[in-house]
């Protein structure tokens, strides 16, 4: 039994079940996608400790990844200090819970206040600077990124320098519900923390996926591939890219506050630093952008990269023997750098549309190449 | 009084430090529109190939005149080096890119940083490595409260002839005037028979030569160098690019030294911890009110 090539029409009617399995995940890969994931947890063990914490900080991060594909997807405006305002709501959910200081709210008061408060600081950074050129506006983000690293870490009476704020409280503390203390459940457990993360994730992918067929989100593409005729079609340029700033923030000082509550600390100000925006940005890149499964694959694979990749490439080359010197320039994640520049020069050369483009992008940039 | 002469002496050297790798900057912006994100890294590599070759020739032992000689060396060396070098990826990675919008070359230039990175990552090894002292830290001014040392002296002495070399080099010759004439309208030029990609890769050249120079100066004048050092440094010389008018030669001189001294004043007043943020707060409030500059002139949005 033969089966016809790819991409053939099928005029028999009979389809073979693998091939009607490809179709549906290909169609309702976030339906799959979800169900798995819940699933994981509860038949995978080691989900229940150290690799669930890793698998969390995934999904913070893709969050904070869809944040960012809002501004240089959807808008096209080249944002290069992202995690400024990811610290920023880290902060700011940490000096709305720690014990330090008077408020103590509880967890979801805080994040929406901190996610709100964010997107205040997006937009006072944004509305002098966006009638910038494109370039220019990329390195005023990046300027602002440094400032806020530098603040965060001399404002010591407030964001406790190097040590930053601690300790968080997990979502729920206090609250006791059927017998069992949330906070507690939260702090044993990580795979509470998990779904939570997952939860907030799908929340933040439904809400991309409403926003990119609103009349906002059109508004945001139709600046991004021509400022001038969408002026002339009455979209006000202006305050199009200022809500793409404001959405952008608030997004990521949402993934600020579940960071800052699934450490249990802010951690040190250079985890908010030019490295953490440039990886993000890298993957928004590489998967897609404007594209919501580009984005999430974009930073599975950075991630993967790090944690799963390169470990093993590493104990691999020690184990053959081949680095029986040494060097480093026999390690893998030696490197790290190069493969990511590499990585964005090809991508950029070859496929700016990313590896999974969003169908809009794609055509615009072909367009531009004819 | 005495202490303030002193701050702006330091920071009108470091000034013209940076005045030197802003160049780099603003001639590759002037010509193509692109914010040549790897030109710190481009330097951190200049600095690692002056920093084997001072170890390598043993150029610590070596007094007087010999020393003034082996550090033209270093200079021409290390500027072929990084000009060379630049050529090479503007070849390789932007060219292809003329054509495509305005984010490929960019983010392109991101992934060239890292390379770049990656390669001084091997050559220094992760810790920050000292660079010798070459050169006496006696003072010149004698009898004076003020500080200059032979140090000092270089930084002059190598920039202010670097500077009227490039003034002579785009006002007056053949080539500056195609550069110009590219700068200004890359069809046009074209058209009238220039070759633009020979202009824009000679371009490259000179900006990396700059950035090869500064990147001995650097060596010798901070002492200390690390593969990391180019994202900072890049960024205060872009700064200084920016507040002189990107684009504008003599623009980015005027910044360098400005960015040179607020540096050293801030350093000297507020604290050091709080240089990088005061620098990057001037970049974006100039940005905000006077895009162009102080020297650049505005240009209109191409519809």
């Amino acid at each position: 039994m033969s089966t016809p090539p790819l991409g053939t029409p099928d005029t028999t009617g009979a389809v073979a079940p693998w091939e009607r399995l490809i179709a549906v995940i290909r169609e309702r890969w976030d339906i799959v996608a979800l169900v798995v994931l819940a699933v994981a947890p509860l038949v995978l063990p080691p989900l229940g400790g150290a690799l669930g914490g890793q698998v969390t900080t995934l999904f913070i991060y893709c969050i904070l990844a869809l944040g960012l594909n809002v501004m240089v997807g959807y808008t096209g405006l080249v944002h290069l200090g992202i995690a400024a305002f990811f610290g920023i709501g880290a902060y700011l959910f940490a000096i709305l819970t720690v014990p330090m200081y008077p408020f103590q709210m509880r967890f979801l008061t805080a994040a929406v206040v901190s996610a709100l408060a964010t997107a205040g600081v997006g937009l006072a950074l944004g509305a002098p600077t966006l009638r910038l050129r494109g370039d220019y506006l990329a390195i005023v983000t990046l300027g602002f990124g440094e400032v806020v690293k530098v603040t965060l870490r001399n404002l010591e009476q407030i964001t406790g320098g190097m040590k930053g704020l601690n300790p968080v409280p997990p979502p729920g503390a206090g609250l006791t519900i059927g017998g069992t203390d949330l906070g507690l459940a939260f702090a044993i457990d990580p795979r509470w923390f998990y779904y939570l993360a997952l939860l907030a994730l799908a929340g933040v992918v439904l809400a991309m996926r409403r926003l990119e067929n609103s009349r906002l989100g059109r508004a945001w593409v139709a600046v991004r591939e021509d400022e001038l005729a969408a002026e002339a079609m009455g979209v006000s340029a202006t305050r199009v890219k200022l809500s793409a700033f404001a959405m952008s923030s608030a997004v990521a000082g949402l993934a600020g506050c579940l960071y800052a509550a699934s450490l249990s600390t802010t951690a040190d100000p250079n985890a908010y630093d030019f490295n953490r925006s440039i990886m993000v940005l890298c993957a928004v890149i590489l998967g897609g952008l404007g594209s919501i499964p580009g984005t999430l694959l974009g930073v599975a694979l950075l991630v993967g990269f790090d944690t799963v990749l390169a470990p093993w490439a590493d104990s691999a080359i020690q184990q053959w023997n081949i680095n029986s010197s040494g060097s480093s320039l026999l390690t893998f994640s030696g490197w790290r750098l190069a493969i990511f520049g590499v990585a964005l020069i090809l991508v950029m050369r070859y496929r700016p549309e990313g590896l999974v483009p969003s169908r809009r992008l794609a055509a615009e940039l072909h367009e531009v190449h004819a | 009084m005495t202490f303030f002469l002193q701050q702006c002496l330091i920071g009108l050297t470091n000034g013209a430090l940076v005045a030197l790798v802003a160049l780099g900057y603003t001639m590759v912006y002037g010509i193509i529109r692109l914010i040549n994100f790897a030109h710190g890294d481009l330097i951190m590599l200049g600095a690692c190939l002056a920093l084997t070759l001072v170890t390598g020739l043993g150029m610590a032992g070596w007094t007087g005149a010999a020393t003034w000689l082996g550090v033209a060396l270093l200079v021409v060396l290390c500027g072929l080096f990084c000009g060379g070098l630049n050529v090479a990826v503007d070849r390789l990675v932007y060219r292809p890119l003329r054509n495509a919008p305005k984010l490929a070359p960019l983010v392109s230039a991101i992934g060239v940083s890292f390379i770049f990175m990656n390669i001084g990552l091997f050559w220094l090894g992760p810790a920050d490595r000292s660079f010798p002292e070459l050169l006496p830290a006696t003072n010149l001014f004698a009898g004076g409260g003020l500080q200059f040392t032979a140090k000092d002296l270089l930084v002059i002495v190598v920039v202010v002839p670097l500077m009227v070399a490039l003034s002579v080099l785009v006002k007056s010759t053949r080539f500056g005037k195609a550069m110009r004439a590219v700068s200004q309208d890359t069809t046009a030029a074209a058209l009238v028979g220039i070759d633009v990609d020979r202009v824009i890769s000679a371009t490259f050249f000179v900006g990396g030569f700059l950035g090869g120079a500064a990147s001995v100066i650097y060596g010798l004048y901070i002492n200390t160098i690390g593969f990391q050092m180019g994202f900072q440094n890049g960024l205060y010389a872009f700064t200084a690019a920016v507040l002189g008018g990107i684009g504008s030669i003599p623009g980015a001189v005027v910044g360098g030294l400005v960015i040179g001294l607020v540096r050293a004043l801030s350093s000297a007043y507020v604290g050091e911890r709080w240089t990088g943020a005061i620098v990057f707060a001037i970049l974006i409030v100039i940005l905000v009110f006077r895009p162009e500059g102080l020297l650049g002139r505005s240009t209109k949005e191409k519809v």
